[in-house]
């Protein structure tokens, strides 16, 4: 049963629609799915790897533009930003894994952290490439209709998802939480450390990027406060993995349903549509306290938690 | 270089160091942190928005000087960062979890509530404490008549770089001189050998975060008859405060100082010669620039020079 659990999931996802949802429940789909492909790849770097990266968004963001200035400069669809923004966003994380990948643990955070917020003051800055802080609009959309937006979103995830756990499930896998336990261990035993990290950050970066670059021709309007925005991608992806479950397959699943549903619901209470952060930030601690493996890592212990909160 | 490209030069060097003193006040207060419990405190600028704004409504309400509740303010700021540090942190470092930087991710968190709410109650927008002497300022003409370039200092910038000197000496005489001092730096080097020795490691780890808020408390009183304030400012100075400590060497207070210096003179540089908005870029620049040439920090050359000895 276990072995097709994805299969019978995903069959479920693509049925979904069909129903005939309407277009703000679409919309919150195919949020949600493209948060459980930025999620899943965040996984790879930081659940698998250990590299916690708190700039997630500078990946989401190159990929994003790489579609938008492509459209922008040469009037081409933006899709071909999706093949391109795979080349872009690898060359990218090639130079910044030369750089941030020298630091460890609290000190590469901080330092993907400024990369984040670096690109973001470069792209408002640079005007007549990006646009600056007018941002880039997509004038033709492709489909009226989401349904088709979100089966290719969908077919994203369904290979991420499958490459995470071949990634995983090999030899690279090992490599990776090899590093993650002991960096210095893993070293003396022959693993070349820096280069398996820098194919666990490139992985991760180029698929960031891929669902950065759907979110260009899917919103069809990008601006750098929001691709490249620090609470609202970077954090939110670190959340997404945090509350669903740090390395597990499916944690960023379950994180992705819990942040998009979380931040709806707040949305549409009148008072506290504001308050989001706030509230983020509460279940963050809660979490990081009670269940610092998230809800799919920490799952047997929430049900001892629930099944005592009952007899008792 | 002409006579009007000289001042403008000097202008920015002088302003740049009067700033510089005030960095230095926000990384030290970050550097105690990270040398004592080994962890990033990313809310700390968010601390420093939450002082600010109480000296704002000091001010505000009950017309107190900025630079006076200072004296308020960062004993406040004490008890919030012991608070945090027992309520918050302290639980977090006892849970086993799979990644170690779950300490840092928690003060994301807290930084994310604190600017949150700073929002919600004081709405986003940008406040300042008008003071008296906000723009008044001393001119070199007026002391040396025949002076061929004119330089200007402004009051309160020089009155917050010599608060910010004040409070850095007296940290110095706190920890080099008392015995809770020493106690700090015992558990920031060895947290294991201090409590070997008797040190009381938890309460010196709350005193740690409780004097380091209390820095960046004061930092940000200094700071506010100087800038403006608004709920989202703390990432900035998270930003600025960490550069700092990696200028510096972590966990040392001298290299702290000169840190703040040097990362603020490259800022009004940049801010002269290049434009405001590419401030933030060349932090950043500065920092890979440090990990990549001098990793341990400056402190690390003076260590190198004695040992050469």
């Amino acid at each position: 049963m276990k072995r097709y659990l994805p299969f019978v999931i995903l069959a479920l996802l693509a049925v979904v629609p069909l129903v005939g949802l309407n277009s703000y429940l679409m919309h919150i789909l195919i949020l949600f799915v493209m948060w459980s492909v930025i999620g899943m790849s965040w996984n790879l770097l930081g659940g698998y790897c250990g590299q916690v990266s708190f700039g997630h968004a500078a990946f989401f963001g190159v990929g994003a533009y790489t579609a938008g200035i492509f459209y922008a400069k040469t009037g081409l669809s933006a899709w071909w930003g999706l093949p391109l923004s795979i080349v872009a966003v690898a060359l990218f994380a090639l130079v910044i894994g030369f750089i941030v990948l020298r630091l460890r643990g609290p000190y590469f955070a901080l330092a993907t952290l400024a990369m984040g917020e670096v690109l973001r003051v470069t792209a408002e800055n640079l005007t007549n490439l990006t646009g600056g802080d007018v941002g880039i609009m997509i004038r033709e959309r492709t489909w009226v209709e989401k349904i088709w937006y979100y089966y290719i979103i969908l077919a994203v995830a369904a290979i991420t998802f499958y490459l995470v756990k071949i990634v995983v499930q090999s030899r690279l896998g090992y490599y990776f939480v090899a590093i993650r336990e002991d960096q210095d261990a893993a070293e003396s035993l022959g693993i070349n450390t820096t280069l398996y990290k820098t194919i666990a950050l490139s992985l991760s970066a180029v698929i960031t990027g891929l669902a950065g670059a759907f979110y260009t021709n899917y919103m069809g309007y990008i601006d750098p406060k929001v691709v490249f925005a620090l609470h609202d991608i970077s954090i939110i992806t670190i959340m997404v993995v945090m509350v669903g479950g740090v390395a597990t397959f499916w944690g960023p699943v379950i994180g992705s349903i819990i942040m998009i549903l979380m931040s709806e619901v707040i949305r549409s209470i009148p008072m506290l549509g504001s308050a989001h952060q706030t509230f983020f930030g509460m279940l963050l601690i809660i979490i990081i306290i009670f269940l610092p493996n998230g809800i799919a890592g920490d799952f047997k212990k929430l049900k001892r938690l629930i099944r005592t909160g009952r007899t008792t | 270089m002409t006579a009007p490209q000289i001042e403008v030069l000097l202008q920015t060097l002088i302003a740049g160091f009067l700033l510089g003193g005030l960095y230095a006040l926000i990384g030290i207060g970050m550097t105690l942190i990270m040398g004592v419990m080994k962890i990033i405190n990313l809310a700390h600028g968010e601390l420093m928005m939450v002082s600010m704004y109480i000296a704002y409504w000091l001010f505000t309400l009950f017309g107190l000087d900025p630079y006076l509740s200072v004296f308020i303010a960062a004993p406040v700021m004490f008890l919030i960062g012991v608070g945090l540090q027992k309520f918050l942190i302290t639980p977090v470092l006892k849970v086993d979890s799979i990644l170690p930087e779950n300490q840092v991710i928690l003060t994301v968190g807290i930084a994310m509530v604190l600017s949150n709410l700073a929002m919600l109650f004081f709405t986003s927008d940008y406040r300042s404490t008008p003071v008296s002497y906000a723009t008044s300022a001393w001119y070199l003409s007026d002391h040396w008549k025949g002076s061929p370039i004119e330089l200007s200092l402004s009051i309160p910038w020089t009155v917050s770089f010599v608060f910010a000197v004040a409070i850095t000496a007296g940290l110095w005489f706190f920890l080099t001189k008392t015995d809770t001092g020493k106690s700090v730096r015992a558990t920031s080097q060895d947290f294991q050998a201090a409590l070997i020795m008797g040190v009381d490691v938890d309460r010196m780890r709350m005193l740690t975060f409780g004097l380091g808020s209390a820095l960046v408390g004061a930092a940000g009183c200094l700071f506010i008859p100087i800038y403006y304030l608004y709920p989202s400012m703390g990432g900035q100075f998270t930003l600025i405060a960490f550069v700092v400590t990696i200028i510096g060497g972590l966990g040392s207070t001298a290299g702290a100082i000169i840190g703040g210096i040097i990362l603020s003179i490259f800022e009004s540089m940049t801010a002269t010669y290049l434009g405001m908005g590419w401030a933030p870029v060349d932090r950043f620049v500065v920092f890979v620039a440090a990990l990549i040439f001098l990793p341990a920090g400056i402190v690390s050359l003076a260590r190198k020079r004695r040992l050469g000895k």
